[in-house]
């Protein structure tokens, strides 16, 4: 157990590469009850929404869901999240543990006077599960039976319980299908005890951070805090398609736009190791032919790769794939190349499709 | 339950000697192999140098963190296990055999007393 934004968090069960393979071959559930949850209802909710938020919030039709990220004056990242509208005037926001609070304040700050906007911290009251790996419909439909609609990607549904709402969405962090389930606090256990029975007769396991981590820098998904920060904008962490310069103005937009006009410092950049080489972890220096371009934001063993993985941010002449690199673990430097976005791919392209055909 | 062998001498950070030998092993218990899991990388001491107890000689990094291992007693490092370079996981799979991490000549056989037995390291554990 390892402390985490104020929880008490496992990092692994039977292992990480266990738990992470199991994902990408079966199915897998973790406990995300440290995560936050707002409810922002109201007349002037979609409205208020989207001059906070870099993503087109007006896209949401009720049900569906998108990635969004809330920015500083200066475009600099405060947090990523999940934004879904559950009804034309309802949205349920899933937020880092770690910067709950300070979404919290930074949205209250936001909010005009004379709106109709009502805002509700959900984190206190709402337990977290993810479900995530092939065999994740499986597991919906042992738990919540065969007729029940299963939440596609990005999509959201909300149904009562007895001791209040809950939230099934076709979300993740690790690349897999799955899904998220967000019940009342008081029903987490039971809802987490029906879960787990329906993982493991499907052949998956109980997974902890760790796993979590490798999975999701495999998919070359940031995490805030490692890859992101209020020092540098979603365009520099490559997350430009989440950002919706041409809709009305926004916290951080005139920010993006000079510096879009400006071109870009650094660029998150995904590498791999070359060679036999220690795991890359965060803080270990880039090198760019023994000078210092950088260093590791994210770094793991790449449970499905076997080899080194991980993210940092380069000068833009270096941000695209094959370029040679040397990270400095321990005083030594190890070969490195940088890669494309997902570092892994479930289905690599075999040469033979990729060929033209005579 | 983890294995302790009663042939071998015990360090408090989970490093494990083989008294019986001259040079002797040292590698890491099956406790610790299990509190670390999927190592995947064994950065191995040089071959010749003297090291004191208690020095950092060697680390064992597993997916989820870098470990340092420590020289259980004073001496020569005699040999270094270069089957670990192509296969780190030997240090889980046979934590007290295949996947031993050095050979040291030990300088002073009293050092290997003062280390704990089997029945002492497993109170440790308790």
């Amino acid at each position: 157990m390892v402390p985490f934004a104020g929880w008490e968090m496992p990092v692994q069960f039977k292992g990480i590469v266990d738990e992470h393979l199991a994902v990408r071959e079966k199915v897998g559930l973790f406990d995300i009850s440290h995560m936050g949850q707002f409810l922002v209802s109201g007349e002037d909710a979609e409205a208020f929404l989207n001059r906070s938020l870099t993503n087109d919030v007006t896209a949401l039709s009720p049900g569906e869901g998108q990635y969004t990220l809330l920015l500083n004056e200066e475009g600099g990242v405060i947090d990523d999240l999940i934004l879904y509208r559950t009804s034309p005037k309802e949205f349920f926001l899933v937020v880092n543990a770690s910067k709950a609070k300070e979404d919290w304040q930074h949205l209250v700050a936001l909010r005009p006077d004379k709106e109709d906007i009502t805002m509700a911290d959900l984190s206190p009251f709402t337990a977290g599960m993810a479900v995530q790996g092939p065999q994740s419909r499986a597991v919906f439909a042992r738990v919540f039976g065969m007729t029940a609609p299963y939440p596609e990607r990005n999509s959201v549904q909300m149904a009562a319980s007895v001791e209040g709402f809950m939230w099934s969405c076709g979300t993740g962090y690790t690349g897999e299908e799955g899904f998220e389930f967000f019940p009342p606090d008081e029903e987490g256990p039971a809802w987490y005890r029906k879960l787990y029975d329906a993982v493991v007769a499907e052949g998956g396991q109980i997974c902890g951070l760790g796993a979590r981590d490798t999975l999701r820098l495999e998919m070359g998904y940031p995490l805030n805090g490692n890859d992101l920060s209020p020092e540098r904008t979603p365009l520099q962490a490559g997350l430009g398609f989440f950002v919706k310069l041409d809709k009305e103005a926004f916290v951080g937009r005139d920010a993006l736009i000079s510096q879009k006009e400006e071109g870009l410092p650094d660029k998150l950049t995904a590498f791999r190791m070359t060679g036999a080489a220690p795991p890359p972890r965060a803080h270990y220096p880039v090198l760019r032919k023994g000078e210092v371009v950088g260093e590791v934001c994210s770094g793991t063993q790449s449970p499905s790769l076997k080899c080194g993985i991980g993210m940092a941010y380069l000068p833009l002449a270096l941000s695209k794939p094959g370029i040679d690199l040397e990270i400095e673990i321990r005083g030594r430097t190890f070969p490195a190349e940088t890669c494309k976005k997902p570092i892994y791919n479930k289905k690599p392209s075999t040469p033979a499709s990729d060929s033209p055909t005579p | 339950m983890s294995q302790i062998p009663t042939d071998l001498r015990y360090r408090d950070s989970h490093e494990w000697i083989r008294p019986s030998e001259a040079p002797a092993s040292v590698g890491i218990t099956d406790h610790a192999q299990e509190e670390l899991t999927d190592v995947v990388f064994v950065e191995l001491p040089t071959v010749g140098a003297q090291v004191k107890a208690g020095d950092q000689v060697a680390v064992v990094e597993s997916v989820k963190a870098a470990s340092d291992i420590y020289a259980p007693v004073s001496g020569e490092i005699a040999e270094v296990n270069e089957a670990l370079s192509t296969d780190p996981s030997l240090v889980n799979t046979s934590s007290y055999e295949n996947g031993w991490i050095f050979k040291i000549k030990v300088a002073d056989p009293t050092e290997v007393e003062s280390l704990m037995d089997a029945a002492a390291y497993e109170k440790h554990l308790a």
